[in-house]
């Protein structure tokens, strides 16, 4: 498929040149800062139109056309390495596109009012548009290396935009920690790369795929391996998750944006961009299944403890992305890609809801300091809310469409998505290979998909339904339900686009099964599945459509019934007795999960700590005193021999003659003997 | 042309006359900043004009009579693709340091400015230097501006610094004064017409070879005095010292152009000249780089002053241009030559720019700053571009040159095992770690000294001298083929030349008489197999 340069580029460059405008006219000129309106509009338009762009070449494409590249200039030509900038675009890149600045565009609509009293706007949506700049090379990068440029280019927007309230040291703290622990994973993506290049001796993912033959198993393991452990930093997994969380210290829209929607499905991309690889070990792709399985139920009880908003939707996304790990895992590669498209909408959606919560939170502050109160409150913290449904209508009922969505209830976006990964998880454990442990993990999603519904539902109940509570938590303020306003127009029109999207996303995946219980033998309706054929190497599901059906209604049961119990325990506001009574039925777990299973402090006590400690108190010292000090001795030693010989070098012309005899005589005997 | 490439190393000499002329201390400044400019801009036709297809072959090639007959000491001067680029990199930090000085020294102008137009072509001899008692005199003319720019002009305890800074790096050119005698006298031997010759373009053809035991003692003192100037570990403990208490500009000057004298002798006389001795201890040297990746990331870490925390992170940036060189394959050396310029662009402009807050606030201490981001916007924009270069963001010149070296460590075939490359990539992460604590400590959080919040942003002058610096960054990040290309040539021959000549060294060998340690080392029989089976590669 031919792929117009000039449209690749503009698609490419045009988030740059907003980042560049912005930021070059913002750094050096005061009264453009000024110029708020034209700031957001012109970032926003830097997003939106290669959306459009996009959108066009979607429509020249079928699922069986080749992929586009489009090369623009060489970037490295050393000896036998020849890296190209070079975009590709095909089925599996366009879609990544079209979900990162489709989703982009409405996110960066919706920041315009978000960040609307901000004195670093320009700043802001410079960050934003060389994110996704960068989350652009990323995806449509034709060679590993230019994917790990996005790859470590989405990594610096992320510390950018997490630490933007920079002067608050604890988001500067979450800034650096997100970035240090993605940096851990970068390390093995590097090694990753250097075994593919000793063999293959090119990075480009055509010559990858062809030459995969070359490989031994062994070799291929650890770069499937190491790939994955990449993958596990940025896309936030067992072990390297803790940051994700952290990173809800920036503003609101970029955890929709970067911490939601697209950055931390960049591992998933990666794993099913080489998909091909993956499926021929199959040692690592149980690894993959573990792992996400177990972040996913790790992170969904650490989301049961929560009362910070985003804290909730932060451990929330990390479950959700182990969920796509586990259908990465089992064969699923279109089921997590299925997933990561459905995800990005109600998570986002979920994440902007949450910012106009804040907002609104954040207003009836501003009242009452207007009035002279001094109250102060956590404006993310769940317990201080409560009723605000009738307030904010709009955010209630796109948090509420979202939530349902996540929760996988037929026929919202999340029910297909989540439920296809179950059935090839399932399926999986008819394998050869670790066949029991598949079921297990199925046993393992069935659990977080409950977990997942329940919180959720906690979260939008005590969020939104009973009655403000804010007046009696901080009594003698005097606040008042009545200070509470929706956002404006700009927050949301997003919210109800990506509300919408989480209506009728789903229907991209609808399974064949279904389809083909009614008409006969063989459907074929699932759109993602044939758009996405080439590329993704999938297991197939091998399961009878009644057992499919049976699975299916499993799914629905488990989440209806996590619905029920959540209106049961939540539905009327009454949190804080119910988060006992759980707490009172799980015992000590219950306390593990409210401390995160203490991995932090692990980290910080096991590995952080001893290192900087050993640096300073052994390495610093060991520097100062033993290898300067064996110079300092040489030179020392070579002063003292000075000395020494200044005594005997001493100009009393008698002594020369001794050492002359002397000499004489010594050199004699020598000759003699 | 190649009267071109004198006037060069030679003007900033002339620009002292100028400068010991003139009366005002403005007359000073400006005279040292045209100077140097005019160096910069006459050096940048040796750079369009150069060719790059045979960028083995030196070019621009001045030779003076001999001094004796017989006897080949001679003035010989050129640029090859090993040179040019640090050649480049010497003249276009020429203005950049003169500027950087502009307000910040006070003491004996004249002096000052003198020795940084000294320095200027004591280092742009260095590189031009194609005979190796030109190169020898050169580099030990360079020691002298710098130990008077650290001792007159440096901070408090800049005496002891600059002694331990001069004695250290004196003993090694001592040493490598005797080994050049004694290479000289041999290759006149092999010589053909003379009795004794340090011509380069001599010693690193093929019709010249040193035998193994010979070889390795030479090899180990060049070796030894490179390795102070680069400095390697465990031979870098004068490197903090003499960067704390050195000026702004020296530090600069030291940073950027000096310690690369060290990897570019590496390369230009110990991988060229000993080629079997070069190959031999290749894995020794690179565990010392790797071990000084490491080691210098985690002293850097915990360092209390950010010039002490920049001079360790040099310790741990060259231990992958050591590393790179030592693998000896063209994608490793020629990441090895680009680091060389990356390093001297991003720790130049670290440099720079603590200076510049130096100049402010007095102070080099971490904790006595703070947030100041919200009160310097530019400084810390640049600071933070300075940063990211260094600790290899891809899109950014440090990321092209670490990758190249790590790619071609991990499957270099001295280094046998990809250990080495896997331990340096640590670095990576480390490398993170100190940057990003040290600039989240005086950038970022709440302020926290109120002298602070008087202090004053970047003004046009430090800005504009940070530019290039920062437009080099990104496009040697972009477009490092633009740069890569002229030491291609170079490398891809040398490299074979070298595999060659030790193969051609190690069959003569096979019958002479060797003390047991070199045929331990070096095991001459194992190669005859070799050459049964393979055509005598001779040229």
């Amino acid at each position: 498929m031919d792929v117009s340069t000039a449209l690749v580029s503009a698609i490419v460059g045009l988030p740059l040149a907003g980042f560049l405008i912005n930021g070059l006219l913002g750094l050096f000129s005061e009264s453009y800062r000024n110029r708020k309106s034209w700031i957001g509009l012109l970032a926003t338009v830097a997003v939106f139109v290669p959306f459009l762009i996009t959108l066009t070449i979607f429509w020249q494409f079928t699922s069986d056309s080749a992929a586009g590249v489009v090369t623009l200039f060489t970037w490295i030509d050393v000896g036998t390495l020849t890296v190209d900038i070079a975009y590709r675009m095909d089925q599996l890149s366009l879609l990544m596109v079209l979900v990162v600045t489709g989703v982009g565009s409405f996110i960066h609509l919706y920041s315009i009012g978000y960040m609307a009293h901000d004195e670093g706007y320009w700043k802001f949506f410079a960050y934003l548009n060389l994110f996704i700049f960068a989350m652009l090379n990323l995806v449509m990068g034709n060679n590993l290396l230019l994917l790990f440029l996005g790859w470590e280019g989405v990594g610096v927007c992320s510390y950018l935009l997490i630490g933007f309230w920079y002067q608050d040291m604890a988001k500067s703290d979450a800034a650096k920690k997100a970035f240090l622990y993605n940096r851990v994973g970068d390390f093995a993506f590097l090694i990753a790369m250097f075994m593919i290049f000793r063999t293959v001796g090119s990075l480009d993912f055509d010559v990858i795929f062809s030459s995969l033959v070359m490989f031994d198993s062994t070799h291929l393991f650890w770069i499937g391996l190491l790939m994955f452990i990449g993958a596990t930093g940025k896309s936030a997994q067992i072990p390297l998750f803790v940051w994700l969380p952290d990173a809800m210290a920036g503003p609101t829209s970029v955890s929709a944006l970067i911490h939601a929607a697209t950055m931390v499905t960049s591992g998933i991309y990666l794993i099913t961009r080489f998909s091909e690889m993956f499926v021929m070990i199959p040692e690592v792709m149980l690894i993959i299944a573990v792992i996400g399985g177990l972040t996913a139920l790790v992170a969904a009880t650490i989301a049961l403890t929560q009362n910070d908003i985003k804290g909730v939707l932060a451990y929330s996304t990390v479950s959700q992305l182990g969920y796509m790990f586990l259908a990465l895992g089992a064969g699923g590669f279109t089921a997590a890609m299925f997933h990561v498209v459905t995800h990005a909408f109600f998570k986002a959606c979920l994440f902007l809801g949450s910012g106009s919560v804040i907002h609104a939170m954040d207003h009836v502050k501003e009242k009452l300091h207007a009035k002279g109160s001094e109250a102060d409150f956590d404006s993310q913290d769940i317990r201080n809310m409560g009723g605000l449904k009738e307030h904010l209508p709009s955010t209630y009922k796109t948090f509420l469409i979202a939530t349902i969505a996540i929760a996988g209830i037929p026929p919202l976006a999340g029910f297909f998505s989540k439920d296809e990964i179950l059935m090839h998880v399932f399926s999986a454990g008819y394998g050869e290979f670790a066949a029991p442990l598949y079921f297990m993990l199925w046993g393992v999603g069935m659990a977080t998909a409950f977990l997942t519904a329940f919180y959720m539902f906690r979260l939008t109940f005590t969020t939104f339904h009973g009655s403000f509570r804010l007046p009696e938590k901080a009594s003698g303020a005097g606040a008042k339900a009545d200070m509470l306003h929706e956002s404006p127009a700009t927050m949301t029109i997003p919210l109800w686009a990506l509300a919408i999207a989480s209506i009728i996303g789903g229907f991209i995946g609808f399974p064949n099964f279904v389809v083909a219980t009614f008409t006969g033998e063989y459907a074929d309706v699932n759109l993602l599945h044939n758009w996405l054929h080439t590329i993704s190497a999938d297991l197939p599901i091998v399961m009878g459509k009644a057992l499919e059906w049976l699975l299916m209604g499993i799914a629905v049961l488990v989440s209806v019934s996590a619905v029920f119990f959540a209106w049961k325990l939540y539905g009327k506001g009454q949190q804080e007795q119910s988060d006992a009574w759980v707490s009172g039925h799980v015992g000590s777990l219950y306390r593990l999960w409210s401390k995160k299973y203490h991995v932090d402090e692990i980290y910080e006590g096991g590995v952080v700590r001893p290192v900087v400690r050993f640096s300073e108190n052994v390495l610093a010292v060991f520097d100062m005193k033993v290898v300067d000090g064996i110079v300092n001795g040489v030179a020392g030693t070579v002063r003292l021999f000075g000395t020494l010989l200044r005594y005997v070098q001493n100009g009393v012309t008698t002594n020369y003659a001794l050492y002359l005899i002397l000499g004489v005589l010594l050199v004699l005997s020598l000759m003699l003997s | 042309m190649e009267y071109l490439l004198n006037i060069t190393i030679y003007l900033p000499l002339l620009g002292i006359v100028a400068v010991l002329l003139s009366r005002t201390e403005a007359a000073i400044k400006w005279s040292s900043l045209v100077v140097t400019s005019l160096t910069f801009l006459l050096s940048l036709p040796l750079l369009s004009t150069f060719d790059i297809v045979n960028s083995h072959i030196p070019q621009y090639v001045t030779e003076g009579v001999q001094m004796l007959d017989g006897f080949d000491v001679k003035y010989l001067t050129g640029l090859d693709g090993l040179s040019l680029l640090l050649f480049m990199l010497t003249t276009l930090f020429g203005p950049i340091v003169i500027l950087s000085s502009w307000q910040s020294v006070s003491k004996h102008l004249k002096g000052y400015y003198s020795m940084l137009l000294l320095l200027q072509t004591a280092s742009l001899g260095v590189f031009a230097a194609l005979d190796l008692v030109v190169f020898y005199v050169f580099f030990e003319l360079s020691l002298i501006p710098m130990y008077f720019l650290i001792g007159i002009w440096g901070g408090a305890g800049r005496i002891q610094a600059t002694l331990k800074f001069f004695i250290y790096t004196l003993v090694g050119s001592l040493i490598m004064l005797v080994a050049l005698l004694y290479l000289g006298f041999h290759a006149g031997a092999v010589h053909p017409d003379l009795l004794f010759t340090l011509d380069w373009r001599f010693l690193s053809g093929s019709e010249y070879q040193i035998g193994l035991v010979e070889q390795t003692w030479l090899f180990l003192a060049f070796a030894l005095a490179f390795c102070i100037k680069v400095p390697l570990f465990p031979f870098h403990t004068w490197l903090p010292y003499a960067h704390t208490e050195a000026p702004t500009a020296g530090s600069v000057v030291l940073a950027a152009i000096m310690l690369k004298m060290g990897t570019y002798g590496l390369v230009r006389v110990c991988l060229t000249i000993f080629p079997n001795a070069f190959m031999e201890f290749a894995p020794w040297f690179a565990t010392l780089a790797v071990i000084g990746i490491v080691y210098g990331a985690l002293v850097a870490m915990v360092q209390k002053d950010v010039k002490k925390l920049v001079a360790y992170s040099s310790v741990s940036h060259l231990g992958f241009v050591v590393l790179g060189i030592f693998a000896l394959n063209t994608v490793a050396v020629q990441g090895a030559i680009i680091q060389m310029i990356n390093h001297g662009l991003s720790t130049g402009a670290l440099f720079l720019l603590v200076g510049m807050i130096y100049d402010r606030r007095h102070s080099r201490q971490i904790s006595d700053f703070g947030g100041i981001a919200r009160v310097v916007p530019l400084f810390a924009v640049l600071f933070m571009i300075a940063t990211f270069a260094s600790i290899g963001l891809p899109g950014l010149n440090g990321f092209v040159g670490e990758f190249l070296i790590l790619t071609g460590s991990f499957f270099s075939e001295l280094y046998d095992q990809p250990v080495f490359a896997i331990i340096a990539a640590t670095g990576v992460i480390l490398a993170a770690v100190y940057m990003l604590w040290m600039v989240q400590r005086v950038m970022f959080g709440p302020i926290t000294h109120e002298e602070n919040l008087k202090l004053k942003d970047l003004n046009a002058r430090e800005v504009g001298l940070l530019i290039p610096l920062v437009l080099f960054m990104f496009w040697i990040g972009i477009r490092s083929e633009d740069y890569t290309r002229y030491s291609e040539q170079w490398v891809e021959h040398h490299i074979t030349q070298t595999m060659e000549k030790s193969d051609l060294v190690l069959e003569s060998a096979m019958y002479e008489e060797l003390p047991g340690w070199a045929i331990r080392m070096y095991k001459p029989e194992a190669t005859r197999e070799l050459f049964t089976e393979l055509p005598t590669k001779s040229q």
